[in-house]
């Protein structure tokens, strides 16, 4: 090796070298720390102990984990397509000439930053079953079917529905992302369809979407991998209606999600292996999910080219 | 082709209106929660919990005891009745409101004298706690006539919300005393994670980025390719080697591994900045080594000082990350005068929720509010922010 490239070498490390460390410290470690103690018996208390693939083999006997699993992917089942669809039914709204467009964005916006715990409070009071805003919305509409509003949160069967409308509330960011996207289609590609006689429905089939596709892979992976992770709005509501430590998944473990179980059995049963096992499921699961969207995009947007 | 010719000016005009009308309704949907939460947390609690809600926090005011005075509206009588007194019996030394014919018999008895006729539609209200009221609380029946009512936002409710997230107002001396942690340090401990972590992320992923965008050196494609791929692993993965880093490191109940781990750089930083120097020519880079400049005097003198936008961007978004962040606290964090914001408004939350809801509300605006001050100055760095990191991925 020249000098020259020995040099460029070590300028090229130097200037990564926190990353490196970094990299090690926090990230590299910690992944294979958690694969070797997902096949330990291991509290924080005590050093590791080796015993194969006994959390794994647990795991598949345990109520709790196939439940918080179901409830996570029933989540996430719901949260992504409807955010996705939501996110790019505003964009394409704001995407029409219209005025005030920088005010409206800003509305749609807003809620995406706000702090995860005042939104999960506010939406707590508005599905409130007694003095909430929705019910009080709600009541006269399905009064005439002789329905009443569910209690919401407080309702195992309403509880992750009512994450989902939370969660549409914040899906301003996506909004923002999709109407860059959008701005960047070409002018000219409309004009053509345009002049081909395409529908409305046809120009967005044929040079809305695969034109976007890139944008909505990458968004959809981001929104699966963020859905499948979902953790502070269960805990919260679990925390406050159990008046404890926000890992009871309440009502009924009906938002006993896949993180909720895993944190309260590393750092309240302090069985870390255990949660190790748990946290390379997810893993998988995650890549898996990754992969299956990436060939599913794949030949999406193969065929509308 | 024969289509039915349509009127061409009426069509668009009926779209745009659609058009707006949706985007009004759907706007008042996403605002309608702000709006909720800022008129939940002016109001007293009572009108807080009252049905049917209401958008405007109003103050009643009624004569008690001759006494013009704020009061709490109780209830509208459905019947006529009087207020009497007892002067005997065992309710001696009260008074009452009685229904008319009740009220007859206990002042025939002799162990009550009517003190005053109340009609239907007249109210029940009881005054509202002032300081230096002590016991029971003044109440009486006033007509309709002697209400009345002005809009009123209790602003009291922010201090008094913020006072209770360091714990219940407790005497001074006692033990619960002692326990309470002023709302500053909550402030203060979640402005330290930001601002560290700022500097942290602006400096550490723009070193970084730098090593990947401007120079050449061997294996770096490869450990770019690597670093990007670490994006996808989901943190509860690392979350308990985490936490016994930062044990083994004596820092668990410290603010330290909250802004600790920015100083060095993440995947996400490091693509952003790295896609953005890419972009500065080459040339400027070229002439400055011509000149003798060393690579640290490059990113230092040129690239830096051109990269003002994406290190805002990054610094904004790592300030919001930081300041919503709250599992990084629940983990790491032992000790309530260490909780951040978002930590201190869950426990208090978790606590007091169901009942204080007016305080709940200010509390959470008060958490709110700085994020939206900083969004309407950092608008643009926002907004192209997201814009560009979702769409260059």
């Amino acid at each position: 090796m020249s000098s020259t490239r020995q040099r460029s070498l070590l300028a090229g490390l130097g200037f990564t070298s926190l990353w490196i460390i970094g990299l090690g410290l926090f990230t590299a470690f910690p992944v294979a720390a958690s694969l070797y103690y997902s096949f330990c018996d291991y509290s924080i208390l005590k050093e590791p102990v080796w015993i194969g693939l006994e959390n794994y083999q647990q795991l598949w006997r345990d109520d709790l984990f196939w439940r918080s699993l179901r409830n996570t992917l029933f989540y996430a089942a719901l949260s992504v397509p409807l955010g996705t669809l939501v996110a790019l039914a505003l964009a394409m709204l704001l995407n029409q000439d219209v005025r005030g467009k920088a005010f409206f964005r800003v509305a749609f916006y807003l809620p995406s930053i706000v702090p995860v715990v005042a939104s999960v409070m506010l939406w707590t009071w508005i599905f409130n079953g007694q003095f909430g805003l929705l019910n009080y919305a709600l009541a006269p509409l399905l009064a005439p079917f002789g329905l009443e509003p569910p209690l919401w949160l407080s309702d195992p069967t309403w509880a992750k529905p009512a994450l989902v409308v939370m969660s549409l509330w914040g899906v301003g960011n996506a909004m923002v992302i999709y109407l860059a996207g959008l701005q960047n289609v070409p002018k000219h590609l409309y004009e053509a369809a345009d002049i081909d006689g395409a529908t409305a429905w046809q120009r967005f089939r044929h040079v809305t979407l695969p034109m976007l596709a890139p944008v909505i892979y990458f968004n959809v992976i981001m929104a699966i991998i963020g859905s499948l992770q979902v953790f502070t709005q269960a805990f919260i509501l679990a925390a406050a209606a159990g008046g404890g430590d926000g890992t009871g998944g309440s009502p009924a473990r009906s938002t006993l999600f896949y993180t909720i179980y895993l944190f309260s059995t590393a750092f309240y049963d302090l069985k870390m292996g255990y949660a190790s096992a748990m946290a390379y499921v997810l893993f998988v699961l995650i890549a898996g999910l990754t992969w299956a969207a990436t060939r599913l995009t794949r030949r999406h947007v193969e065929d509308a080219a | 082709m024969s289509r039915p010719p349509r009127p061409r000016s009426v069509r668009p005009a009926v779209g745009r209106t659609v058009l707006y009308l949706t985007l009004v309704g759907v706007m008042l949907i996403f605002l309608m929660p702000f709006i909720w939460l800022l008129v939940t947390s002016l109001k007293p609690v009572e009108q807080a919990m009252s049905l049917p809600p209401s958008f405007v926090p109003r103050a009643h005011y009624a004569t008690i005891e001759g006494q013009r005075r704020e009061v709490i509206r109780e209830y509208e009588l459905a019947a006529p009745g009087a207020v009497v007194a007892w002067t005997a019996g065992p309710r001696q030394g009260r008074r009452e409101a009685l229904p008319l014919a009740a009220a007859a018999t206990a002042v025939a008895s002799g162990q009550a004298t009517e003190l005053y006729r109340v009609d239907a539609g007249w109210w029940r209200v009881t005054a509202r706690p002032a300081p230096g009221d002590d016991g029971a609380l003044p109440w009486a029946i006033v007509p309709p006539e002697d209400l009345t009512t002005t809009i009123a936002p209790r602003w009291s409710n922010y201090p008094e919300a913020l006072e209770r997230m360091g714990g219940e107002p407790a005497p001074p001396d006692s033990p619960a005393a002692a326990s309470r942690v002023g709302f500053h340090r909550f402030v203060a401990n979640t402005l330290l994670v930001c601002v560290l972590g700022v500097i942290g992320t602006i400096f550490s992923n723009a070193i970084v980025a730098y090593g990947f965008a401007r120079l050449q050196w061997r294996g770096r494609d490869a450990f770019f390719a690597l670093t990007l791929a670490t994006m996808m692993v989901p943190f509860p993965v690392l979350m308990v080697p985490l936490y016994g880093v930062f044990k083994s490191l004596g820092l668990i109940g410290t603010l330290t591994p909250l802004w600790l781990p920015a100083f060095f750089g993440s995947a996400f930083n490091i693509f952003l900045m790295r896609q953005f120097f890419r972009t500065i020519p080459e040339e400027l880079s070229e002439a400055a080594r011509i000149d003798g400049c060393s690579e640290w005097r490059i990113f230092w003198r040129i690239i830096l000082p051109l990269s003002k936008p994406v290190l805002a961007t990054a610094g904004v978004f790592h300030f919001l990350y930081a300041w919503n962040d709250f599992m990084g606290p629940l983990l790491f964090l032992t000790r309530k005068e260490d909780y951040t914001l978002s930590l201190a408004l869950q426990n208090y939350q978790s606590q007091h929720g169901g009942v204080q809801w007016h305080y709940l509300m200010a509390a959470s605006a008060v958490t709110i509010i700085p994020i939206i001050i900083l969004f309407f100055f950092a608008q643009r760095t926002f907004i192209q922010g997201i814009a560009t990191t979702g769409s260059k991925a």
